[in-house]
């Protein structure tokens, strides 16, 4: 089972049990949580929601994630793909999803995912990493806490340097 | 003080930047990282690994530089290069002989005096390019530098903008002549006053060069300054979700607006500016009054606006008049003036400067000129606060350590990238037909008769010389391992922007400068009162140029 590192309460720790990916022809297990393609949640997500089943849904950089809107707070995980550790697109969603469209769950990363990004996936909300790297939680910790400062607001709480200077 | 002052946060972002660099390279050099996952690391600080070494890119914001720093660009050509520089298109500066263990003390050294290497490459939000002539100018509508200066804060480590399809370059201007070549930018902005008085941007996306040339498209006629960072915000978010990332030539933003149409590509934009929460990200009025004051006030003294030494040296001297004829420029001072450095001497590469030639302007621009010193998009430098009685002493200094070529914007004031004498990706040289066409037009004559005509010269389809908006384009190709030369008229970056159109076949590398000699020609022959090449080229067309170029020289 692959690492899970998750950022809560401003810090990092590390953990078993990310969840697994069904495939779009693999049937749905008995019970326990799941992560769905879009493309299967949107044919059977509801039913397992209304089961009370937790489910989460997998975004490729391809799918736009209003398509989520109506749900997304009854989401145990929104998970977003970076096929390319260059590829910048998730950073867009999840600042939608974070700014725009109120989601307040657990926003994981998965793919390409390397402890160099760790600071601008944690300031666009992401607060779950499944790193393909081998990383732990100290070097997530050591790559996200390498500024002091920052320049312009995002998904975070950091003050920019703008409101630091007035509060001087 | 004449440059914006850094306070503790700026310098703390350079420090930590610093520090995070020397931790990858020592990874590296442990052999912790592969060069595979090291490359993106180290592109992020602006270090390539070229044809013999490696390339550092410092950035110069918007072009601005103070003698403090000159003289720690110069210490470093001298300490970890071979004694010199070569300022780009960019504005930046390169050092091309960088040992990697060096690296981060170069960056330790060049934060000490608050320059940085911070998104010289990669594909993120490059540096910000603006007006040589800023807080010179009496044109300007406001100081653009300002608006330069918010940009760099909000576009430094942007966390949503730092993987995008491609690189992105901003420029922004705020006169009628436009020297910053705006519309060949991802985004060009200018600046100017409303009917009811009030600043604001017209926005222009999608220009670019490369191997498909485009011209902006405006999409906002007056954006209100106070929106900028709002109004950026939502075309990069734009493009960082739409633009293409399956085929690097197809991935800049000028692919995607000519693919959606500017109209469309305009909507989308305006739609996404809406929904933003703006206040979040536009800078409160304090800080924008912080910024500009941070710029400090140039204290330029009451003169008249004739100068008896000034102009006494016109006359005792032709060369001295020669150099303000074609390097001096009006300042919005009386008593002042705006001094072009031409980095062009012939036989030299453009753009390239010593230790010792920066040092030289360092001092001159500390003793005569307010301690300020910009580098122009055409690879030259400008000292924009020199005062008239003054002038005749600087032109003497710059005489005696070969900077005071008198040809800023004449035919020997060419543009060219590294080419492949440097260039890993490189089909052709550039530098050499440079040097073969500055030679030809060695004669300070001619070439002030020629008037007004810009050469740029890349040595790939990269066009990094920027080739398309060249009165004279040349683009370098690879014909079966031998380098030729692709001859194309007619562009401009300036105000009045065009794209160059292919003239003809390839010529080989010998017959360049010949075949610039005739088109020469053929313009003096053709010429009206008062054309320059380019608006001679516009009456006529290509006809008389492609037979002078042609008719005898010796083609493919």
């Amino acid at each position: 089972m692959p690492t899970l590192i998750r950022f809560r309460d401003g810090g990092f720790s590390q953990e078993d049990g990310a969840l697994r990916l069904l495939a779009d022809d693999e049937a749905t297990p008995e019970s326990g949580a799941m992560l769905l393609t879009l493309d299967r949640f949107q044919t059977e997500g509801c039913a397992h929601l209304d089961d009370g089943r937790r489910v989460g849904v997998l975004l490729q950089p391809d799918d736009d994630p209003l398509a989520l809107a109506s749900d997304l707070n009854r989401l145990a995980v929104v998970a977003l793909a970076f096929p390319k550790f260059r590829d910048g697109r998730p950073y867009s969603a999840a600042m939608l999803l974070r700014t725009r469209w109120g989601y307040a769950g657990e926003l994981r990363a998965v793919g390409d995912v390397l402890r160099e990004q760790a600071r601008e996936m944690l300031r666009c909300g992401f607060d779950a990493f499944e790193p393909a790297d081998g990383s732990t939680s100290q070097e997530w910790t050591a790559a996200a806490g390498r500024y002091r400062h920052t320049y312009q607001r995002a998904a975070d709480a950091r003050a920019p340097a703008f409101i630091e200077r007035e509060a001087q | 003080m004449s440059l914006y002052a850094y306070d503790q946060i700026d310098r703390e972002m350079l420090q930590d930047r610093s520090a995070e660099f020397r931790g990858q390279v020592t990874r590296r050099m442990a052999g912790d990282l592969t060069e595979d996952q090291f490359k993106p690391l180290r592109l992020m600080n602006g270090l390539y690994l070229q044809l013999h070494a490696y390339m550092l890119r410092v950035a110069i914001p918007y072009g601005s530089l103070d003698s403090r720093q000159m003289r720690a660009l110069a210490a470093i050509a001298r300490e970890y290069d071979k004694g010199y520089g070569h300022f780009t298109t960019r504005t930046n500066i390169q050092y091309h002989w960088i040992k990697l263990k060096d690296a981060p003390d170069i960056l330790d050294r060049l934060a000490a005096v608050d320059l940085h290497a911070i998104q010289t490459s990669g594909n993120c939000i490059r540096n910000t390019t603006s007006d040589p002539y800023s807080d010179a100018t009496a044109e300007e509508a406001d100081d653009p530098r300002v608006w330069c200066e918010a940009i760099r804060q909000w576009s430094t480590f942007h966390p949503e903008f730092t993987y995008l399809p491609r690189k992105f370059k901003i420029a922004v201007t705020a006169s009628a002549k436009d020297r910053t070549a705006a519309r060949a930018h991802d985004i060009g902005l200018k600046l100017r006053r409303g009917r009811d008085g009030t600043l604001g941007f017209e926005v222009m996306v999608g220009g670019g060069m490369g191997r498909t040339p485009y011209l902006g498209a405006t999409i906002r006629e007056h954006l209100p300054v106070a929106s900028l960072l709002s109004y950026l915000t939502a075309i990069l978010r734009v493009y960082n979700r739409l633009g293409r990332r399956d085929n690097i030539y197809k991935a800049r933003i000028k692919v995607l607006v000519a693919a959606t149409g500017a109209d469309e590509f305009a909507r989308l934009v305006e739609a996404e500016w809406r929904a933003l929460d703006q206040a979040a990200i536009d800078l409160p009025d304090v800080e924008l009054a912080r910024i500009r004051g941070a710029f400090g006030i140039v204290p330029f003294e009451s003169l008249p606006a004739r100068s008896e030494t000034f102009e006494a040296a016109k006359v005792a001297d032709l060369h001295f008049a020669r150099f303000v004829r074609n390097n001096v420029a009006p300042h919005k001072v009386p008593g002042y003036a705006i001094v072009n450095v031409a980095l062009k001497a012939p036989g030299e590469t453009p753009g390239d400067a010593t230790a010792n030639q920066m040092d030289v302007i360092a001092n001159l621009a500390e003793r005569y000129g307010h301690d300020d010193i910009r580098v122009t998009h055409a690879q030259n430098l400008v000292l924009p606060h020199v005062k008239l009685d003054d002038l005749p002493v600087v032109h003497a200094e710059l005489q005696r350590h070969g900077l005071a070529s008198p040809n800023v914007d004449l035919v020997t004031d060419i543009i060219a990238c590294p080419g492949l004498d440097y260039c890993a990706l490189a089909n052709a040289r550039a530098i050499p037909i440079a040097q073969d066409i500055a030679r030809r037009f060695a004669d300070p004559d001619l070439a002030e008769d020629v008037g007004e005509l810009k050469i740029k010269i890349s040595g790939c389809i990269n066009a990094c010389g920027h080739h398309h908006v060249g009165h004279i384009g040349i683009l370098g190709v690879d014909k079966k391992g031998e380098e030729f030369y692709q001859l194309s008229l007619g562009g401009s970056g300036a105000e009045d922007a065009s794209l160059a159109s292919i003239l003809g076949p390839a010529l080989k590398a010998d017959a360049v400068a010949p075949a610039v000699e005739h088109l020469v020609a053929a313009y003096r022959r053709e010429r009206r009162e008062g054309e320059r090449f380019l608006d001679t080229y516009r009456r006529l067309g290509p006809a008389p140029f492609k037979e002078a170029v042609y008719a005898d020289a010796y083609t493919i």
